[in-house]
């Protein structure tokens, strides 16, 4: 089998796409940066993709900053690392208010509309702060970029939430939100002036009103009717995301720690996969302890006597002890892991003995990540 | 310890996967334990706090789990639903709106609305007059809030929403909850973190944020899962140097040793770190060997919380 094909190699031959999720903490960002830089590693050119407020990509990549371009990491770090070769490795680190920005400017009619709906306060809330927007336009990103065509694997990290399907639902539920069910009930309300339902034409929106207040119904109605003429553009994006990340040359791949919180969440998020009938490829198992192998117990002490005084020999058994207990811990959620996944395959990257966050880190985890022994069926 | 006790909220952030859920627990134990009547309130459907405690998920309904400690699961679906039925005044109005489709897409994406509702929820909590006579009061509120990023935009929310409703009773509600979370007698931030580089840099970064974004301090970074310094610099020397003449189990328990001994080393220069880059106090908490989060786990925790804090 050729190196390529080893281990996650295996899962993620043949596509254009890969897609890591899984709930925060359990290492998808440097997973998804060492998968793309091993497959960079093996001449190819990948891009990873991250939305990532705290820098972590740019730190591990040992880039200064990532706007919202692509960026290439320098060859001379990668052949440092040990990554080098022919292929390339890019990375970009997401604005998602600058990439929703971009989508506005590319469907906006003219300069005018354009502007007002740049400048809308709902707008700005929108394409700013809410939770939702990034995932939205993490997605729309990565079709972007797909559509250029110009990298063998694109990479994606999503963000880090707490409910690991926040980043399929939310997409969908902002598109729905800018959707034209609502839309034109708000259209007519702008047009015909808030006035008419006070009135009480409209009891719905008489009680909106007093929940809400006016000011904020009258931005709303604006923005919805600014954003009016642009809603097709943005649905048919919208189906043209969930149509690649549908397509049989994207895979998802679920990242977990051998914790037990983060499997039940991984089951959850497989679960959930399965529903929406997404192409789910395997599931990485990061940061498991090897096993210890050895004896411990008086056969232990006896071979430390001999090199090592009593006292810091018996301190280096109970250390032993405890890490037996703590690879035991893992290895049985990881056989729990593996009944809670059914036949997927399994790619386990053991725990490393530094913590991974530059290139060499990645070097390290993309060797045992694309290791034959590392998928387990 | 004892401030933090004082005030009304104490809001726990830090990266996905450090511990917040543990920390905000233990620190909910130690608050019981100190006299306060305490609420330790999660923000998504996952009520690990609830069985932490050993009790039933219980829905969006605030359980007491021990003398002093209840335990509650914020849904911004019921959070929603109760600040409508509360700013309507009429449940019957309120459910005409939650049924209604065009209410249910504008709200289910509409800007910041399921955060500033539950920070709404969040905020009547921690009032002593309670929305419902009913309801038992609270002295202290802990929220195991959101990882870095999200849960800043959570704590940012009120102020964002206020922002865009310009007047009207929105705005004046958004305006009450972000006064209070902003107020340092009333609420606190509290950072968890590793002792690890990325951890520690956004806890920095968050620091930084929380400034610049809200003109807030955090009041404490707790560092989880710190491992001992079971061996001395000479020890791993003598270790190192043992290595090769040793047994092939001798040598196992060597490495591990050696590989154990260069984390530790490794999480005390990245605390080192966090300590220099960071203003607010950094409390240290051991890793415990423990399998997952139980009642024993969470008991030492919050020992060692009252000590260190």
């Amino acid at each position: 089998m050729s190196a390529a094909a080893a281990g996650v190699g295996r899962l993620i031959a043949r596509k254009e796409v890969v897609i890591c999720a899984g709930s925060g903490g359990v290492g998808k960002t440097t997973t998804s940066a060492a998968i793309a830089a091993g497959v960079a590693a093996q001449g190819r050119s990948a891009a990873v993709l991250t939305i990532d407020p705290a820098k972590r990509l740019a730190n591990s990549l040992g880039l200064s900053e990532l706007g919202n371009e692509e960026r290439q990491v320098d060859p001379v770090l990668l052949d440092a690392a040990g990554l080098g070769g022919e292929g390339e490795l890019w990375a970009m680190m997401l604005d998602a208010k600058r990439t929703f920005d971009e989508v506005v400017e590319t469907h906006a009619p003219d300069d005018a509309t354009r502007d007002a709906v740049l400048s809308n306060p709902i707008y700005r809330e929108l394409s700013n702060t809410v939770a939702g927007s990034q995932e939205y336009m993490a997605m729309e990103k990565l079709h972007q970029l797909h559509l250029e065509g110009r990298y063998d694997l694109l990479v994606l990290d999503t963000p880090p939430t707490r409910n690991a399907l926040d980043f399929l639902d939310a997409p969908r539920r902002l598109a729905r939100f800018i959707d034209s069910k609502s839309l034109s009930f708000f259209a007519g309300a702008s047009k015909a002036g808030l006035g008419i339902f006070g009135r009480g034409t409209s009891l719905l929106f008489s009680v909106m009103k007093r929940a809400t207040g006016v000011d904020l119904l009258q931005d709303l109605a604006e923005f919805f009717n600014t954003f009016g003429d642009m809603t097709d553009g943005f649905r048919e994006r919208a189906e043209r995301v969930d149509a690649l990340i549908c397509d049989s040359r994207t895979t998802f791949l679920l990242v977990t720690s051998p914790r037990a919180a983060s499997i039940e969440e991984a089951r959850y998020f497989a679960r959930k996969l399965a529903a929406e009938d997404l192409p789910f490829g395997g599931v990485v198992a990061n940061r498991v302890r090897e096993p210890v192998r050895g004896a411990g117990g008086a056969r232990l002490q006896t071979e430390l006597g001999k090199v090592l005084e009593p006292e810091l020999a018996r301190k280096v058994g109970r250390n032993l002890e405890e890490q037996r207990g703590l690879a035991e811990r893992d290895a049985h959620n990881l056989d729990l892991l593996r009944k809670r996944m059914g036949r997927k395959p399994l790619v386990v990257v053991p725990e490393l003995p530094g913590d991974v966050h530059d290139l060499e880190g990645l070097a390290a985890m993309g060797e045992h990540l694309f290791s034959a022994d590392a998928l387990r069926s | 310890m004892t401030d933090l006790f004082d005030r009304r909220l104490v809001y726990v952030t830090g990266k996905g996967g450090v511990g917040k859920t543990t920390v905000a627990a233990a620190l909910g134990l130690a608050a019981s334990r100190a006299g306060k009547r305490t609420l330790v309130c999660e923000v998504a459907e996952q009520e690990r706090i609830t069985t932490a405690f050993g009790h039933e998920p219980a829905g969006f309904s605030e359980v007491e789990v021990a003398e002093d400690l209840s335990a509650f699961s914020i849904n911004p679906e019921d959070a929603k639903e109760e600040w409508l039925r509360h700013q309507l005044r009429s449940g019957r109005l309120a459910s005409m709106l939650s049924s209604s489709r065009i209410f249910q897409y504008l709200t289910a994406a509409a800007p910041g609305l399921a955060e500033v509702v539950t920070m709404g929820k969040i905020w009547e909590l921690a009032q002593l007059e309670r929305r419902a006579k009913s309801s038992r009061p609270y002295d202290l509120v802990i929220v195991d809030a959101p990882a870095t990023g999200n849960g800043l935009a959570l704590l940012r929310a009120p102020r964002t929403f206020a922002d865009i409703a310009k007047v009207g009773p929105i705005r004046n509600h958004a305006e009450t909850i972000h006064r209070f979370t902003v107020d340092p007698r009333q609420s606190a931030v509290m950072a968890v973190a590793l002792a690890e580089e990325m951890p520690v840099n956004e806890t920095i970064d968050l620091e930084n944020r929380l400034q610049e974004q809200m003109g807030l301090k955090l009041s404490h970074v707790v560092v989880n899962g710190v491992l001992p310094e079971r061996f001395s610099g000479a020890e791993a020397e003598t270790m190192a140097a043992a290595n090769g003449d040793a047994g092939p189990a001798a040598r196992e328990a060597l490495e591990a040793a050696l590989t154990g001994h260069e984390r530790a080393k490794s999480q005390r220069s990245q605390v080192g770190r966090l300590k220099r880059g960071a203003e607010a106090p950094v409390a240290t908490l051991p890793f415990l060997p423990t399998p997952e989060l139980d009642m024993a786990g969470l008991e030492e925790l919050s020992r060692e919380l009252e000590r260190r804090l």
